[in-house]
């Protein structure tokens, strides 16, 4: 033992109060629990990436590269299943989530610390149903389930799926439920609505999201299991009922899905815009309100996936009409976030890179969304390349970006260490070439016909899907660089101090990493948030 | 015994906070359980006006006088909750104990009367779809789609109401060993406000399924 | 303590009251009113949820944002009903599946829609 760390008495964290896998499992503090989330959405991510590698490796070749179609259907239904329910949808929410709502709210824990225990646990059970269905020989409904194809057809482990994906549906209910009470009735005295970080905001739309709408894909993935099971037929033409009604309450909770996957990506948004503009957010009711109205909103316009699939064509105009009106308030997110940036004294850090990736892949991918949402072009392109560009645009530019960006920005408060900027920002840019290499020439392909989930395709697709690969093995890098070095700077980085990005907000206040009950003493908030100005003002006078 | 600060969590200041906090807590899991019960629904909806004869002929082959004694039960049931949740904010534990296993009881005769009286008698006469069914009259595979959401519907319930059950014998056991008191009653209201919730999403089922279309 | 404590004998009304519309809606089922069955047992299931909703689940003392909770459930469920059942009663042509379906069984074609 040297000599400096005998003279400095180790300050207690709650990473090292405690020690031993029992510390960890049978923990009850938000900080670990963000920590067995983090640790098993990246293993869930780490599975679905290697199922899009091996489809795009597949896809080097018209004829098929090296799976038959069959085991294709496989592996776009795993990565369709896992990147949904077991990456995007916890991402940012459990993890970030966990982690920062309580002490963005000068708290000490959540509400209600065991319900967010068990909500982990309940995670990982519908995990390892999903990961039973895979290692058993897969399922391949793709992520959707459309009956009767799933219900009646399909001898895959559809059942062990679907339950997997019904049980990790109570994991997000019972975190969008802790986290709204713990907005309600947790906040430090004097943080009024106003004075709430937007990363609250946005988690408190999303929570909403997550209540209101998870438990109907519960419910539809159990009449699915039933139908499957009995072989009776709620769904099933030949027996009496109707597989529009299965989409219809599909996608009524996987529209909102995609709001709660990228909502939590908008607050980190307005978190890291302000903090590397060093401004104050422009329109802060605006941006506060605007995740609310997406969350709203965003109930109302699930029938655009459905407009070629036999619904009315009257539902399918209001439909439309509605999915129009969504796009507004992601507008107003977007437009605020570049006023910040005007005139701001912008410096481009790793987390700022990702944000200001985000807002140009997010408005490309919003964009292409309107395309979609108008009735006759969507006969077009519907279920072609051009929809799977369009949602990777939202949910890898949006909402991976937002969480990779969350991740660099929070990480010194999570570890207490800063890692090596050089490399991150490397892996920043890597990520957004990799990114649009992967995924504009599918706009194109899908522009041209390209249908989804095949196998094969016409031999005038290859330079386009090549490229596209070329693009993923790029990605793919660009997302390993950041586990090795997040990893080594967790054990080797310089201490990072409170405050390494001199950030506004309650979480910053406190030592890195936090104590067990994050805070000395319960803080008192007397101001906006964002109070970049006074911050320059005590850099000069200091 | 139990002070009221040692009821305090020490995520929360007081006992206001986290009463308001559990309260809403649990509202906010009856919001969900109205989306869950309500996806059903919405099929139950969708199809009772798509095939509405064949939904009455079903509903006419299901006995509306067992279906209303069950709903005067878990009535019955409810107002025990009710009286046991009064009876804790008095700090009456021998009171709430015995409403306590009032509501147990009545739950019983609930689960009883639907689990023999009622489905296996069903199973019986070949009307439960994917097992056991003869139903042979016009429109077999719409009436079939009746009895499948007969069945899924009153299936949730009752599997809410053996959750509760087994809910309330862990409550009976705590309020024995005297872990509740005028201060400390928090768990045995919330388990209130999720029995009622059984009940109300039975008096919607009541009609909708027992009593479609005129019996004459 | 904020919670109010209401008296005994409040349940046991609403407990009587409960009892007299069951017995209402269960009778009613026995008199045609064509497709007002349904509507008038309806309106008395939701007067009957909104006793229990009030005195038994203690809304009537709660805090407003309680309601909301209620209201935004209740919301939201109309909104996913409505708009599903406007999906399946504005749709002007037979889908090639539902007509097969007709002709096999020619009792449908009469009761859809």
């Amino acid at each position: 033992m040297s000599s400096s760390e005998v003279a400095i008495t180790p300050r207690v964290h709650y990473l090292n109060v405690d020690y031993g896998i029992k510390s960890w499992l049978l923990t009850t503090d938000h900080k670990r629990i963000a920590w067995m989330y983090l640790m098993s959405i990246t293993f869930f991510f780490a599975i679905g990436g290697v199922a899009a590698t091996l489809m795009r490796l597949n896809l080097v070749e018209p004829q098929g590269l090296l799976v038959e179609p069959e085991t294709y259907n496989k592996l776009f239904s795993t990565h369709g299943i896992v990147m949904v329910f077991f990456f995007l949808v916890p991402s940012i929410p459990a993890v970030l989530g966990n982690f920062l709502i309580p002490m963005m709210l000068g708290a000490r824990d959540v509400a209600f610390p065991r319900l967010n225990l068990l909500s982990w646990y309940v995670f990982m059970t519908g995990g390892s149903f999903v990961l039973y269905a895979l290692i058993a020989g897969g399922v391949d409904t793709g992520w959707t389930f459309y009956t009767p194809l799933s219900s009646m057809y399909l001898n895959t482990h559809v059942m062990a799926a679907a339950s997997g994906i019904f049980i990790a549906g109570f994991s997000s209910i019972l975190t969008g439920l802790n986290f709204v009470v713990t907005i309600h009735k947790m906040r430090a005295p004097g943080l009024t609505w106003f004075r709430l970080p937007l990363f609250i905001w946005a988690m408190y739309a999303s929570s909403i999201i997550f209540i209101i709408a998870t438990p109907v894909i519960a419910i539809s993935l159990a009449l699915i299991v039933i139908e499957r099971f009995f072989h009776v037929g709620i769904f099933d033409p030949a027996l009496g009922g109707d597989p529009i009604l299965f989409q219809h309450l599909f996608w009524f909770y996987s529209h909102p899905a995609v709001y709660v996957m990228i909502l939590p990506s908008m607050g980190v948004m307005s978190e890291l815009v302000t903090a590397f503009s060093r401004k104050k957010i422009f329109g802060y009711h605006f941006v506060a309100f605007s995740s609310v109205a997406i969350a709203a909103i965003g109930f109302l316009v699930w029938g655009h996936h459905m407009f070629v699939s036999g619904q009315s064509i009257y539902a399918g105009l209001v439909f439309s009409a509605l999915s129009f009106a969504v796009a507004i308030p992601s507008a107003v997110k977007v437009f605020n976030w570049t006023a910040t940036l005007y005139k701001g004294s912008i410096s481009y850090e790793a987390p700022m890179l990702y944000a200001l990736g985000f807002i140009g892949l997010f408005t490309i991918g919003g964009l292409t969304g309107l395309y979609l949402a108008a009735t006759a072009l969507d006969q077009h392109v519907h279920a072609t390349y051009f929809v799977i560009a369009h949602f990777h645009y939202i949910m890898v530019g949006g909402a991976v970006m937002g969480y990779m960006g969350g991740i660099h920005f929070w990480w010194p408060k999570m570890t207490g260490r800063l890692y090596p900027d050089g490399w991150a920002r490397v892996a920043a840019i890597i990520i957004f070439v990799g990114f649009n290499l992967t995924f504009f020439p599918q706009f194109i392909l899908g522009y041209l016909g390209m249908p989804r989930r095949y196998a094969v395709y016409p031999p005038e697709f290859q330079t386009l899907n090549v490229i596209s690969t070329a693009g993923a093995s790029i990605l793919g890098l660009g997302y390993i660089i950041p586990l090795i070095y997040l990893a080594w700077s967790a054990r080797y980085g310089a201490p990072a101090g409170p405050n390494p990005w001199k950030a506004t907000g309650l979480e910053w206040t406190t030592s890195s990493p936090p104590p067990t009950h994050n805070f000395e003493e319960t803080p008192v908030v007397t101001e906006e948030p964002y109070g970049y100005d006074r911050i320059a003002e005590e850099i000069q006078v200091a | 015994m139990h002070n009221s600060e040692s009821a305090v969590y020490e995520q929360f200041d007081d006992r206001t906070q986290q009463h308001e906090a559990s309260n809403l807590g649990m509202w906010i899991f009856l919001a969900t359980e109205i989306m869950f019960f309500g996806g059903v629904f919405t099929g139950y909806t969708v199809y009772r006006n798509l095939f509405m004869t064949a939904f009455e002929a079903g509903s006419h082959l299901l006995n509306a006088r067992i279906g209303a004694l069950n709903t005067v039960v878990l009535i019955g049931s409810s107002l025990t909750m009710a009286l046991a949740v009064h009876a804790a904010q008095l700090g009456k534990r021998k009171l709430l104990m015995i409403f306590i296993v009032s509501t147990m009881c009545l739950g019983g005769v609930f689960l009883y009367i639907k689990f023999v009286l009622e489905w296996l008698h069903e199973y019986h006469d070949g009307l439960a779809p994917g097992l056991h069914w003869t139903y042979a009259g016009p429109q077999s595979g719409h009436v079939a789609l009746f009895f499948v959401f007969y069945f899924i519907l009153t299936g949730i319930h009752a599997t809410h109401m053996i959750v509760g059950e087994g809910i309330m014998a862990v409550l009976l056991y705590m309020a024995w060993r005297g872990r509740f008191s005028k201060e400390r009653y928090n768990p045995i209201e919330m388990f209130g406000l999720y029995w009622h919730f059984v009940d109300i999403v039975w008096i919607f089922l009541f009609p909708l399924l027992y009593l479609l279309g005129a019996h004459f | 303590m904020a919670e109010h404590i209401a008296p005994r004998k409040l349940y046991i009304f609403v407990f009587l009251g409960l009892l007299v519309m069951t017995v209402l809606t269960w009778q009613i089922a026995y008199i045609d009113l064509g497709k007002w069955n349904t509507v008038v047992a309806l309106i008395i299931a939701i007067f009957k949820a909104s006793l229990v909703v009030t005195f038994f689940m203690h809304l009537r003392w709660s805090h407003s944002m309680i309601r909301l909770v209620l209201f935004a459930a209740i919301f939201w469920l109309a909104i996913m009903i409505t708009l599903t059942v406007g999906d399946f009663f504005s749709r002007s042509n037979e889908q090639p599946w539902q007509a097969s379906y007709t002709v096999s069984q020619p009792m449908v074609s009469s009761v859809k829609r």
